[in-house]
């Protein structure tokens, strides 16, 4: 899992039966102190648990954790939001 | 999961079984501001998406779950949705760094 940060949202009127009835993010992922942002790392992630623009957030990004999450054998998702971070405590 | 823009179609007369029947769309991967990353690739395609189109699509094993019959068939990206509104923050928006010490975001 990773810790990102949800800057976007997406509408989909048209969309695959899996992705139906819940929002898909663009989140960006977190970096150490000191480390720039890639600009290429940004990714699309299904929500799960009702985050907003501007929420830290952790994000499962492998399918049968994504499966698992969604009750979904057969879900065609990789990435899913699965918690809202309060706050992060790093002692090295 | 990542951003794609339709730009043609890729026809093939020989295909795995299984795959018969599915659209070949040749897309350019995009990042959340939609510049380009990377070459052109190949997506099937499960939303009738059409050229010019801004869609989401999936990589890998979850590319094959897509498809909607057969779903063990050798495809790794696949589009699943046609975004019709993006709303995205601009840089400097957010904080993106984690700090020693305490980081509260509530």
């Amino acid at each position: 899992m990773i810790l990102g940060k949800v800057v976007g949202t997406i509408v989909t009127t048209v969309s695959h039966p899996h992705y139906k009835n819940r929002r898909l993010l663009v989140v960006q992922p977190l970096v150490m102190d000191g480390d720039t942002p890639e600009p290429n790392e940004d990714f699309i992630a299904l929500d799960n648990t009702q985050a907003g623009i501007g929420d830290t957030v952790l994000v499962n990004r492998e399918g049968n954790g994504a499966r698992q999450a969604l009750k979904n054998p057969d879900a065609a998702v990789i990435s899913v939001i699965v918690g809202i971070v309060d706050s992060i405590y790093l002692d090295y | 999961m990542l951003f794609g823009r339709v730009r043609g179609t890729a026809i093939c007369t020989i295909k795995y079984p299984g795959t018969e029947g599915v659209k070949l769309l040749v897309v350019q991967p995009l990042n959340k501001k939609l510049e380009p990353i990377g070459i052109l690739q190949v997506a099937a395609d499960v939303v009738h998406a059409g050229p010019g189109d801004l869609c989401v699509m999936v990589r890998s094993r979850e590319a094959a779950l897509a498809m909607r019959d057969e779903k063990f068939v050798p495809v790794d990206l696949a589009l699943v949705g046609i975004v019709d509104e993006l709303e995205v923050k601009p840089d400097g928006t957010f904080d993106y760094t984690v700090r020693r010490g305490n980081n509260q975001f509530t």
